[in-house]
């Protein structure tokens, strides 16, 4: 009888999550794919993704994604690993300087964005130091249409300001776990603080570092508002003209067929993820 | 030799305090900058060169940003969101969590691994369709509807945090209860709760900041009952920069108060639900 009832327990304990997450987010997908997939009379069609194709804003949300994705998530992990290793020699006053990296971990994209508006504005903090320094005469049009090099360079900086701080908190976790004796052994041995870095704590950091960039590489297709706060809709990106053609356009069906294309993104990086580091971890004789 | 040992521990001394200072400084002066902004008059915008320092205190800025109409309704919205998205996950999740934590069953892999999975899904491809079914089902711009989103966003990060609290919480203990004459129950709510209610609390902020900060569903599922994100985003583009400084402010604050809340739990909570 207590037997029983034990083995009852766990599914009955876990059936109000597992149905809520069922009505809340796997029923939501199928309806996403109907959205995108069907036609007024219910029929299977192509038209919301040739209308999505066919957007002339659509290439070029496709192509900023990506390109931010290329230049953030690299500034993100060197910053963050920077950062992890620094906090991790435990030098006096560590746990304060912790706080304060860990600080943008409860930012929003969105307060985040506003935050790098008001530096890289045109009349803003940025212009006003380079002014002060002698640098410039006028202020330097970071956020215009016509230096779209700046602008995607202020996004890059604004979004890798506000997730470096979740990486460093992946790396410091995965450094916490590697046992003291090694760095000691690599001290005994001479290693200097470089050396030990590079060919000890790297190596033995790497499935916190693949964790860290698989995230960081999902959750980038999804850039969203930090881009609307800085550049409004000059530089399109998947995820805001998702937000776009439901909003402005009162469009679910291409909106949707944005959805979907973002949930292919994230499902592909994934597989390749796993594909690519599965193979290297082979070779390298983990498996 | 001793002199050379010594000025080379100097100099790794200065290198580390340098470093470490310079990436404070990158980490803070966009807060200190918003907030100069924030509490500027609403003239000192379009100042230039700007002052870095707050010569011009005022809190015109956010007075004029906190009596524009429909922000205070925003901030309450997004309070009551929130309150009622940590009441939904942390009574579904927990539970959860704890059968995670202490029995072994049959599927109990799976179902962490559909957990994992279900928090990488995008935000549109949940909210455009949900939009879609509220509408019909009279859910479309309440706060309900915002809750039970951000719930469902939340709960897997919920399940995974309690189950590492309760996995803290030794057996031991509550078997003991039990052995005293507890039921299960008596035992949970009796030995384990209080142990780990430090843990939950800590869960329940970090619940707090994942609604608060949640921006796309919140945008476009409602209309005028919008949360504070929702409010300021839906306003950007047609809104002064000085409501934009305002509002990217008041946004930051009470999530800077809650970071301090739970820092002791930081690597914990981050560290271990992003494996």
């Amino acid at each position: 009888m207590r037997a029983k009832l034990d083995s009852a327990l766990p599914y009955s304990l876990l059936m109000p999550t597992l149905v809520f997450v069922t009505l809340l987010i796997v029923v939501p997908i199928f309806q996403a794919f109907l959205l995108a997939f069907q036609g007024a009379d219910e029929s299977f069609t192509l038209a919301n993704f040739q209308k999505m194709a066919n957007d002339t804003a659509f290439a070029d949300a496709l192509k900023f994604t990506f390109l931010l994705l290329i230049f953030i998530v690299p500034m993100q992990v060197v910053l963050a690993l920077v950062m992890a290793l620094l906090i991790h020699t435990r030098f006096k006053g560590h746990t304060f300087f912790l706080y304060i990296y860990a600080i943008p971990l409860a930012i929003s994209d969105l307060a985040a964005g506003i935050a790098w508006l008001s530096i890289f504005t045109e009349r803003g903090y940025l212009n006003s130091i380079l002014n002060q320094l002698g640098i410039l005469d006028k202020p330097f049009l970071f956020l215009s249409y016509q230096n779209l090099p700046a602008m995607f360079g202020t996004i890059v900086v604004a979004e890798s300001w506000r997730a470096t701080a979740i990486v460093m908190t992946i790396l410091l976790a995965g450094l916490q776990v590697i046992p003291r004796d090694y760095f000691e052994a690599a001290d005994v041995f001479g290693a200097t603080t470089l050396k030990r870095t590079l060919f000890v704590v790297l190596p033995l950091l790497r499935p916190s570092l693949q964790n860290a960039l698989i995230i960081r590489t999902i959750f980038a297709f999804q850039t969203f508002a930090v881009v609307f706060a800085l550049a409004g809709r000059v530089l399109p990106v998947l995820a805001g003209e998702s937000y776009n053609w439901y909003v402005a356009n009162r469009n679910p069906g291409v909106a949707a067929a944005y959805a979907v294309l973002v949930l292919v993104f994230t499902v592909a990086a994934t597989w390749f993820y796993f594909r690519a580091l599965k193979t290297s971890a082979a070779e390298a004789g983990y498996d | 030799m001793q002199t050379s040992l010594s000025r080379r521990y100097i100099f790794n001394r200065i290198l580390l305090y340098g470093g470490a200072v310079l990436l404070a400084l990158w980490t803070l002066a966009p807060l200190y900058l918003v907030a100069l902004a924030a509490f500027s008059a609403r003239q000192a915008t379009f100042q230039w060169p700007k002052p870095l320092l707050p010569t011009d205190f005022s809190t015109d800025t956010m007075e004029f940003f906190a009596n524009t109409h429909g922000v205070m309704g925003s901030v309450g919205n997004s309070v009551i969101v929130a309150l009622l998205t940590i009441a939904a996950s942390l009574l579904l999740g927990a539970p959860g969590g704890y059968a995670l934590a202490r029995f072994r069953f049959r599927g109990k892999e799976a179902i962490s691994m559909g957990l994992l999975i279900s928090k990488m899904f995008p935000t549109a491809i949940l909210a455009i369709p949900l939009a879609v079914v509220f509408i019909q089902m009279d859910l479309y711009d309440t706060i309900w509807g915002v809750a039970l989103v951000h719930t469902a966003m939340a709960l897997p990060f919920v399940i995974i945090v309690t189950s590492g609290i309760f996995v803290g919480v030794p057996r031991d203990l509550e078997e003991a209860a039990q052995t005293l004459g507890c039921n299960r129950l008596q035992a949970f709510l009796r030995v384990v709760m209080p142990l780990a209610l430090p843990g939950l609390a800590a869960a329940a902020i970090f619940t707090f900041v994942i609604s608060w900060n949640e921006v796309f569903a919140a945008t476009i599922l409602t209309l005028r009952n919008r949360t504070l994100p929702a409010q300021v985003l839906s306003s950007l583009n047609d809104s002064p920069l000085y409501y934009r400084y305002a509002g990217g402010f008041f946004m930051i604050v009470p999530a800077l108060i809650f970071i301090f809340l739970i820092r002791k739990y930081l690597l914990n909570l981050w560290g271990s639900i992003s494996r």
